[in-house]
């Protein structure tokens, strides 16, 4: 369990902001920092890692101190159970991909896990390539891989998936579930991406302005209310056409596009490119076999 | 043709590089990620080198060490050491008249770095000295091989800090391009001649060389 109570003020003279965190995070759960760029969500993970030290209050994890104001307690980065994965990956470029992994590594037994974690995030055939020859999927997965060397409790990812495409995107969102599940990690991923919030996210926690606005279960943080229905899915706009008493927008559902009756009132608030969801209240599926 | 000047030349050169890459690199990696406030005041003064006339330089020092001064006499009376027309003395002065030289390409290097790569390594459980030494310098060596050869380069060129401190004894202070001066003035125009020509062809290898690494280097890490 990680418990945080701390404040730390950041920012420059003009644009101060100050974060105020009071929260617990679950051992094994796997929780999201959701909100808008400059919110102090890269921050939380910095405070986390210990690369930067809050003005007050404390971090525990399992009730053992790594930061606290009181105790003058501070722990460095390095005592810290924690693997970071940047936004831009931040390989060591004058190492290959083995030899980044093996410079994470302090004992004889994390040396020796090596070769079975390039297996697992499959780059044994690149193992000796220099970083700067890998794409960014490529490179991401080591800088995952490193991050596990040490074997931490947490992991800490910073939106790692942000500069790739749809479909290794979704590759890695899988990789990182197996893994956080596989290894029993806690996990805090920053991330903005919606449909990666509903695969990966057991909670969300919405930071706005350096606080949590809210938090919960992805879907009741972004359906804005609990629906009954039977059955809602993530998808994102990609028109809208206004009839005379109607609006018909249309929404990407996974490879589809589903159309859905809107009222213009309603519609005025849409454009193309929102994500949304889309979610039935009453009416009877029916069920076809596939053959 | 006497070759002592120029070998005197190189001699002072091949030190003061040597003293300035230990001195440069904590100066270089505070001024690369320090945010101190005074941070602007040592960049000006390692700066300072670049526009001062050296004669400025090489008066203050001829003042400083000289031995009916306070740093001159204690330097005599405690050390031993006279740094006044003497070959210590004008490793002293070219170490400051070359720090920018050795400084700021470090100092550049180090910050095109990401701060996250550094972070990395200090989440990964790495020092500081530890990440300067395998991450942080590998990852800069054409800035090092800059800074150790503009350093060696710019200390060869030297003329007036060398002339103000270290006069023109012959076999302790007199480097290439002094006795380049005094052939000059003995009209000895030949053997003016041999000493700048082969300085002249000396230093064009020297750069050339790194230019030619460096391009190598490019193009094997960022193809």
């Amino acid at each position: 369990m990680i418990e945080l109570n701390l404040t730390k003020k950041l920012g420059t003279k003009e644009h101060a902001f100050s974060i105020t965190l009071d929260t617990t995070i679950q051992k094994g759960e796997f929780v999201v920092l959701y909100g808008k760029s400059g919110a102090g969500k890269t921050s939380i993970l910095r405070l986390i890692s210990g690369l930067l030290k809050p003005d007050d209050g404390y971090i525990s994890y399992e009730g053992i101190p790594w930061y606290s104001s009181e105790g003058k307690v501070n722990l460095p980065p390095k005592k810290r159970d924690v693997g970071l994965v940047f936004q831009d990956y931040a390989l060591f470029q004058n190492m290959t991909v083995k030899e980044n992994l093996q410079f994470a590594a302090r004992t004889a037994g994390e040396k020796s896990q090596i070769e079975n974690l390039i297996a697992l995030v499959e780059l044994t055939d690149l193992k000796d390539r220099l970083p700067s020859s890998l794409s960014g999927g490529q490179q991401q997965r080591v800088a995952l891989a490193r991050a596990l060397v040490q074997q931490p409790q947490i992991l800490l990812l910073d939106e790692p998936l942000s500069a790739l495409d749809t479909n290794i995107r979704s590759k890695l969102q899988d990789y990182i579930l197996k893994t956080h599940r596989q290894l029993g990690l806690t996990t805090i991923l920053v991330t903005h991406e919606w449909g990666e919030i509903h695969k990966l996210a057991d909670r969300v926690l919405v930071i706005d302005q350096g606080r949590i606005s809210r938090e919960g279960k992805p879907e009741e943080i972004f359906a804005g209310h609990q629906i009954s229905g039977k059955f809602s899915f993530p998808g994102i706009i990609t028109a809208i056409e206004n009839q005379d008493v109607v609006s018909v927008v249309s929404v990407k559902v996974g490879n589809q596009i589903v159309k859905v009756i809107s009222d213009i009132d309603q519609s005025d608030d849409l454009k193309p490119g929102d994500h949304v969801m889309v979610a039935a209240k009453a009416f009877s599926p029916v069920i076809y076999k596939l053959e | 043709m006497n070759w002592e000047p120029l070998i005197l030349s190189f001699e002072l050169a091949f030190i003061t590089t040597m003293i300035l890459l230990v001195i440069s690199l904590p100066i270089s990696y505070w001024l690369a990620y320090s945010n101190s406030r005074i941070k602007p005041i040592v960049e000006t003064l390692v700066s300072m080198p670049l526009v001062l006339p050296p004669t400025v330089l090489g008066f203050y020092f001829l003042l400083a060490f000289s031995p009916t001064n306070g740093v001159g006499a204690w330097l005599e009376s405690v050390l031993g050491i006279q740094l006044v027309f003497s070959f210590p003395g004008l490793v002293v002065a070219s170490l400051v008249y070359s720090l920018p030289f050795m400084v700021h390409p470090l100092q550049s290097g180090l910050s095109t770095i990401p701060q996250s790569t550094r972070e990395a390594s200090f989440v990964l459980g790495n020092s500081r000295v530890r990440t300067l030494f395998r991450v942080l310098l590998p990852n800069i060596k054409p800035s090092l091989l800059t800074g150790i050869v503009l350093s060696f380069a710019h200390t060869i060129g030297e003329f007036g800090v060398v002339l103000m401190i270290g006069g023109n004894i012959p076999g302790k202070t007199r480097v290439a391009s002094i006795a380049i001066y005094d052939e000059v003035e003995a009209l000895n125009y030949d053997n003016a001649n041999y000493y700048s020509l082969i300085l002249f062809t000396i230093t064009f290898l020297i750069l050339l060389s790194v230019y030619l690494v460096n391009r190598n280097y490019q193009k094997q890490y960022f193809k």
